[in-house]
Formats: structure tokens, C-alpha cells, sequence
């Protein structure tokens, strides 16, 4: 396994662009810091954002992971492209040469795609943990690390998100064709969603649009908008009730684990079964 | 005899098209094997089915004994198939290095291998920055980490310049001397002819012979004749139950020998009949003339 991942190392460390990119995204993580010094100043009214309970624990749990989430589309593009190379510079025939089995070339890139999920997770905790420390109202030990299913959920939720980008990678062989399918099925997904809420009802086009993957993904960290105290407070004025389940279920995770299965052994029988 | 490779019954198809049919050879340790066909005739789809890269339609091959999996058995394989495939962006030796985990051999190989093929002095340079003969030696030297039991090489000095498929040829012999099997798949006769002991030779994917290269025909050789009588001496020829077929080309006339016959013989048979001979030599065919006359043969 550790030889797999070196493999993976050695070829994603030695491209400068892959490295740029990598670089860059890990930064982007950190810089949900600067969150914190936003300030809209309107008139008289002033708005810190910080000051308006964003960073309270377990909250910002919810809040960080959510916000990273959209950050992960860069790192979208260096799997793409990890997985396109080898088809364009023909190396994923010579890495089969070389003595390396198709199994161990999918489970390569699919333990980085693991690695970069996790990795992530773990920037995302300390982030948010330190941000919490410095502007929580709450720093006991009990609340500070309730809620964690939030991290879990953003693992799963990156892992099967990337797990779909290296499948889209090897199935369609070109980085751009293969972000444009990304799009293109982010856009099936809102038609199907459509269709169905036409044709029956409300109901039916949720529980089926929950199954499909990237609505999946994105099911699994709900927004965090009208959970904020500023937001329910002004809802509450206007006498609107905004109750709304903001959790993580299990079967959330399920379907997306689900997903990155399908996924990861589809892409192994594309290769197993393609000649090269 | 140590086997190295074992093909049975191989075949492979590509929808209509069989670009491989029912093909079975064995590769023997420590002989140098040419595999002879011309373009599209499966050579490369052969050797990429061994390789674990193209999908068999049916028939089997394994590998040394047939224990280990076709991938662990790659790893004492050393091949490198049409072009030279490597990451553009990472130098020679980066590259190598990478090879060197995946075949899971350490990293102390590369500075030999590098400079066996001359390409040491720039180990770090980036891959793209070479030229097609550099990529080909750094292949060479790339296939060459783990002192494989058999290279295989494909077409190795295809699009290389005369001092560049020197350079490759030289290597190639190099490496045969020093008792290293070696597979090589080409359409140039004479690169087969110069390196080869043994051949396979397909023609659409059908094998028409295989074998050792001196035993391709089962030919006595032939007689190179000119004289100034040759309306007698071409009678003679054909009147005699010595030979098979004769030819008259530029005015030297080639008669094919049915049995062994020395050319002192013919010599006096022919001085006997009143004929006398101003040129005789007699000669054995060439590879050249050998795979044109079984590739005519088998299409007629």
C-alpha cells in the first residue's frame, strides 16, 4: 500500500502544475480564516461576522465543512488529469509493462484520493478548531467536540466526489471532456430532479434525487445559511418558522460509500476490460 | 531447456478484424528471437497480450513455469513496446526511479543502467527535452533495472536516424552477449537477420514459421550461373532432375537445387555436356529472399 501511494507521489510531486495546484488548494483551506475578519460596515449598522456566532463550536463544524467543500473542485481537476495523463503520455501502458497490476493502478489513485480526502479533513479540523478557540462563546470540552459527524461526513462526502472524478477520468480518458461530463451531470441531475417534482410530487423527486451521486454528495452537509442565529432571528421576525433538519444520517453516508464503490470497481472493469 | 515464454492456441480479434489466429511458440532461455511479420501483421498485438496491455480473445500463454501471475512475472520482464512512454515532465533518472518501485527493485541500478546506454551525463534532464533517440536508450536502460530474464523490444529502431539505430543495434548485441534472452519484434529483415538465432514469422496474424533462422527454408541453396552458351545451359538445367526451378535475371541465371549439390560437381557435369561456365557461386538464400518467398508462397 505505502508503495502504491509512492508511486502515486513520485508522479503527481514531480509535475509542477499538479504541485502548484495542490499548494494552492491546501492554502484556500486556510484561508476560511479570513472569514473572520470580514466586516460589512453599513452605515450603522455593523456586521462582524465573526460576532455573529459563525464560530461557535459545534456550529462551526457545520459552517467550515461546508464552505471547504467548495474548494474541493481543484482538486478535482488535478484528479481528472491524473488519470487523463496517463492515457495521453501512454505511461499507464508502460506503468503495466513495468509489472504493475490493473488492480494495483486503480487502488494507486484510489488510496490518493484517499490521502487527499483525509488530509483535507484533518486541515479543515485544526482550521476550524483554532478559529472556534479564538472566537467561540463556548470553549468547553464537552460542546467544543460534539457534532464531529460533520468531518466524517465531509471525508465521505470528498472521497466520493473524487472517487466520481477519477471514474469520469478513466472512462472518458480526456481532462477536459471529463470535467465538462462533470458539469454536464450536474445538470442531468437538476433535470431529472425537475422532471420528477412535474410529474409526481415533492416527496418522490427528493428521496430519488438523494439517491443520485452528486445530489448524494451534496445532501450530506446541508447549507448552514438559515441555521445561522442572524438569519433565524430575522425569519422569526418576519413570522417565518424555519425548522429544518440540519444533520448527518447515516444513510446520507451510506448512499455516498455506495457510490464511491460503484465508482472505483467500474473503473477498474473499464481498464480491465479496454485494450491498450 | 529453461522456458521462458509459453503461446497456445493465441488468438485475438478486434470485431471482424482477427489480428491475431491461433498462434503457439515457446521462448527458450538464452536465445535471441525475432518475431517477423510485416506492418499490421500482429506483432504487436502479440506481444501486448504477454504484456498484460491487450485482452486475449481466446487460447492462453503463461509465463516462466506458469505459477506466478502475469504481473508479478512482468517484473522480471523488461520490455518496451512501439514508442518510448515515460512522464514528459520528470527527468530520466526521476523517471527510472519511479520504474524501480513499481518493479520493486532498489534505486542502486540506475546510475549503470544509465550510463550503459550513455544518457548518465543527463540523468536530469527533463524527459521532453529528448531526442528520439535519447527517449529509445532511456527505454532501453528502463527495461534493463531489474536484470531481466528477457527483453523485449518492438520496432526499437523505428524513426531513428542511421546513427541512432546504430547505436540501438549495438546495444541490442551488447546486451545478447551477455546472455540476456531477447524478444524482438521488427519488419526490418536484416535488423533479424544480424541479431537473431531464432525466428517467428507472421503474416495477418497466422504464423508461418518458427523456428531457427538458418533452418527457415528447408532449402539446399541455389546456383549463381553465366555462360556464353545459355540456351544449352538452360536446357541442361531443365532437363536435369537436380533442380527445381530456374531463372534467368541479368543475365546471370539462379537454378534452384532440388538436393545437396556442390558446385565442383555441377562444374564438371556441365564441362561433360560441352558447356563452359564463366561465373558459378553457389549461394543460400537470404533472410530477405527466405520471408518472401514463405510470405508468396502462403498468400498464393
Amino acid at each position: 500500500m505505502i508503495r502504491l501511494l509512492q508511486i502515486e507521489g513520485i508522479k503527481l510531486w514531480n509535475s509542477r502544475s499538479s504541485r502548484v495546484l495542490i499548494i494552492a488548494y491546501f492554502c484556500l483551506l486556510i484561508s476560511i480564516a479570513l472569514i473572520s475578519v470580514i466586516k460589512f460596515d453599513i452605515g450603522q449598522i455593523q456586521i462582524h461576522l465573526a460576532d455573529q456566532g459563525i464560530f461557535n463550536f459545534p456550529f462551526i463544524w457545520h459552517f467550515n465543512t461546508y464552505v471547504a467543500a467548495f474548494f474541493k473542485l481543484f482538486l478535482a481537476i488535478i484528479i481528472v488529469s491524473m488519470i487523463s495523463n496517463e492515457y495521453s503520455n501512454k505511461t499507464i501502458k508502460q506503468n503495466l509493462i513495468d509489472g504493475l497490476s490493473k488492480k494495483e493502478f486503480i487502488m494507486s489513485k484510489f488510496l490518493t484520493v484517499i490521502v487527499f480526502s483525509a488530509v483535507s479533513t484533518a486541515f479543515v479540523f485544526i482550521v476550524s478548531l483554532l478559529l472556534g478557540l479564538a472566537y467561540s462563546d463556548y470553549t468547553e470540552f464537552s460542546i467544543v467536540f460534539s457534532q464531529l459527524d460533520y468531518l466524517i461526513a465531509f471525508f465521505v462526502k470528498l472521497m466520493g466526489f473524487f472517487s466520481f472524478c477519477m471514474f469520469l477520468g478513466m472512462l472518458i480518458k480526456k481532462s477536459a471532456f471529463a470535467l465538462g461530463f462533470l458539469i454536464l451531470w450536474q445538470a442531468f441531475e437538476g433535470i431529472i430532479y425537475g422532471l420528477l417534482r412535474w410529474k409526481t410530487n415533492a416527496n418522490i423527486a427528493d428521496s430519488v434525487s438523494n439517491l443520485l451521486p452528486l445530489d448524494a454528495m451534496s445532501n450530506l452537509i446541508k447549507e448552514p445559511a438559515t441555521r445561522m442565529s442572524a438569519v433565524q432571528s430575522v425569519a422569526s421576525q418576519l413570522g417565518e418558522e424555519l425548522s429544518k433538519d440540519y444533520g448527518v444520517h447515516w444513510y446520507e453516508i451510506l448512499i455516498v460509500l455506495v457510490w464511491t464503490f460503484i465508482f472505483v470497481y467500474s473503473s477498474y472493469l473499464i481498464l480491465k476490460k479496454r485494450d491498450l | 531447456m529453461e522456458t521462458i515464454l509459453t503461446i497456445n492456441n493465441l488468438t485475438k480479434k478486434f470485431g471482424y478484424l482477427t489480428a491475431v489466429s491461433d498462434l503457439s511458440f515457446t521462448i527458450e532461455k538464452g536465445n535471441v528471437y525475432g518475431i517477423l511479420g510485416p506492418n499490421g501483421s500482429g506483432k504487436s498485438t502479440t506481444l501486448g497480450i504477454v504484456l498484460n496491455v491487450v485482452n486475449k480473445t481466446s487460447g492462453d500463454f503463461h509465463w516462466f513455469d506458469g505459477k506466478t501471475s502475469t504481473h508479478e512475472a512482468l517484473k522480471k520482464v523488461g520490455a518496451i513496446i512501439e514508442r518510448p512512454n515515460f512522464y514528459p515532465y520528470m527527468s530520466a533518472e526521476q523517471n527510472l526511479r519511479l520504474v524501480c518501485k513499481i518493479k520493486e527493485v532498489s534505486d542502486s541500478k540506475i546510475r549503470e543502467k544509465l550510463e550503459l546506454v550513455g544518457l548518465y551525463d543527463r540523468k536530469d534532464s527533463k524527459f521532453r527535452t529528448f531526442s528520439l533517440g535519447m527517449k529509445q536508450r532511456l527505454a532501453i536502460a528502463s527495461a534493463l533495472l531489474n536484470d531481466p530474464e528477457i527483453l523485449i523490444l518492438d520496432e526499437p529502431t523505428n524513426g531513428l536516424d542511421p546513427q541512432g539505430i546504430h547505436q540501438i543495434r549495438q546495444l541490442i548485441k551488447e546486451i545478447a552477449a551477455g546472455g540476456t534472452t531477447i524478444l524482438l519484434a521488427s519488419h526490418l529483415l536484416d535488423e533479424v537477420e544480424k541479431v537473431c538465432s531464432h525466428v517467428v514469422i507472421l503474416r495477418k496474424g497466422v504464423k508461418l514459421y518458427s523456428g531457427r533462422v538458418d533452418e527457415m527454408i528447408a532449402s539446399h541453396g541455389f546456383l549463381e550461373l553465366r555462360s556464353e552458351q545459355k540456351e544449352e545451359l538452360i536446357t541442361l538445367l531443365n532437363n536435369s532432375e537436380l533442380f527445381s526451378n530456374v531463372n534467368a535475371e541479368n543475365g546471370i541465371i539462379k537454378a534452384f537445387l532440388r538436393r545437396p549439390l556442390e558446385a565442383d560437381e555441377f562444374n564438371k557435369i556441365a564441362f561433360e555436356k560441352g558447356i563452359v561456365l564463366s561465373h558459378l557461386v553457389k549461394r543460400k538464400e537470404s533472410l530477405e529472399e527466405q520471408f518472401l518467398t514463405l510470405t508468396n508462397n502462403h498468400s498464393n
